[in-house]
């Protein structure tokens, strides 16, 4: 019997220091059925393309709130290519401007961007949507 | 050869990392992958770490891999977390601890959820381990989730047990219970700064000395591994124990006494299969469960009749 889990990192890179959204997020994830793999705070891009790798997982969630998101997510992404995870789901959460959403996702730096407002449910069930054929939860 | 197998023999990561979540699922192909990396494992010495939640397993594999990787022997870390039996889901979080090493190319970590077993170890932690022996890592730690008195799944497991234990963790009658305290090939008292440390000592030792194992007496270390101490101890006696095992034959035993384990399982779940197979396709089953429900048939002699059906071969 095939019984996958989507599996997701929780992220935090560079140098803000606030995770409760991370853990909040990581939380709700938990209860939907999910296994979170959680980094811990201050990590580097190449740390989490590497635990990325090692941990196989499916979706790679970041919690960016010191504004550097325009740096971070293209470097976390290219790195994930180069190794051959091109195909990892990235999503971003945090305090992110209209237009660098944009941005970010018409580069295809991320897939999906959360801002605050939306509601845990929606991120769940974008994540459900994204994995719903060979996925048991 | 599986494409999957061929990468992780030649030290891919991300094969490695691929293999186990593919067993982790039991794919349809689960069994022929174990059969294709089965010969290319026995290499690796095998080290868990249990003990209570918050006793700092996770904080003293990190210290330790430092010690390890000092050494130059690389390192494969199976960490398990519990899976939420209401949700499925789990928070796998024992890499926090364990970050720094991220980088390190000799050490590869996977976190596993126990999905549904209640042993202290997941379900595929023993596949994962020979993944991790057939990738090539001379060392396997692996730390069980944070477990109570009798999650003892973990002697079956590692060539060497490590028991975390922490002050003030309750009576001296504790040290005399059945279960976590009698399968610690070393005791590791973990936080020693605190207070109450040298009494838990003292009450290990005083449990070891009733005990009548002339051949190995597990050592009791007290480390604090925030500040880093103690671990040059630890990693000391793990070697002296691993030294012990291998000279006394002792290592031989518990790898035969395992295999004949395994061994035992994978005939119970060739026939468990064949039946249920069967019985899927064509026995009757629920004709059964009604004759029983309605007490016409007792269970005992359903299954007797169930099996006379059922053809082995």
């Amino acid at each position: 019997m095939d019984r996958r889990k989507i599996r997701v990192l929780v992220a935090k890179p560079g140098l803000d220091g606030h995770d409760r959204g991370a853990r909040v997020v990581a939380r709700a994830l938990r209860d939907a059925g999910m296994e979170i793999v959680y980094t811990g705070l201050h990590q580097t891009a190449e740390q989490i393309a590497e635990t990325a790798l090692q941990e196989d997982v499916d979706v790679v969630g970041l919690s960016i709130l010191s504004g550097a998101h325009l740096t971070l997510v293209p470097r976390i992404k290219a790195l994930l290519r180069e190794k051959g995870l091109g195909d990892i789901l990235v999503v971003v959460g945090g305090i992110i401007p209209e237009e660098d959403a944009a941005e970010l996702l018409k580069r295809g730096d991320a897939d999906r961007i959360f801002i605050p407002g939306d509601s845990l449910d929606s991120i769940i069930e974008y994540l459900r949507g994204s994995f719903s054929s060979n996925h048991t939860l | 050869m599986d494409q999957l197998v061929k990468e992780l023999l030649q030290g891919n990561r991300r094969a490695a990392a691929r293999l186990i979540s593919n067993i982790e699922n039991d794919v349809p192909e689960k069994r022929a992958l174990l059969q294709e990396v089965f010969p290319h494992t026995g290499n690796a010495y095998v080290i868990g770490i249990t003990g209570a939640p918050g006793s700092g397993k996770s904080s003293l594999v990190d210290c330790l891999l430092k010690k390890i990787r000092r050494d130059g022997l690389t390192v494969g870390i199976i960490a398990v977390d519990p899976t939420s039996p209401f949700s499925g889901g789990a928070i796998l979080g024992d890499r926090i601890r364990m970050q720094d090493h991220a980088l390190d190319e000799g050490i590869f970590i996977r976190s596993m959820g126990t999905r549904g077993s209640l042993g202290g170890l997941s379900r595929s932690t023993r596949e994962a381990i020979q993944v991790l022996d057939a990738f090539g890592k001379d060392i396997i730690l692996v730390e069980t989730v944070g477990v109570g008195q009798s999650e003892v799944d973990i002697v079956k497991t590692a060539d060497t047990t490590v028991v975390v234990l922490t002050p003030a963790g309750g009576d001296s009658v504790q040290t005399l219970k059945a279960g976590i305290m009698e399968i610690a090939d070393i005791f590791v008292v973990n936080k020693a700064d605190l207070s109450g440390a040298e009494r838990t000592i003292t009450e290990i030792n005083i449990m070891l000395d009733m005990k009548n194992e002339t051949q190995w007496r597990p050592p009791v270390v007290r480390t604090i591994s925030v500040q880093n101490e103690g671990m040059d101890e630890l990693w000391q006696e793990l070697r002296n124990h691993k030294h012990f095992m291998k000279e006394s034959e002792k290592l031989l035993e518990v790898r035969k006494e395992r295999v004949r384990r395994e061994l035992t399982e994978q005939v119970e779940y060739l026939v468990k299969n064949k039946i249920w197979e069967q019985v899927r396709e064509g026995i009757e089953i629920e004709t059964l469960v009604d004759r029983i429900v309605h007490r016409r048939l007792d269970p005992y002699s359903a299954a007797a009749e169930l099996l006379e059906e059922i053809d082995f071969l």
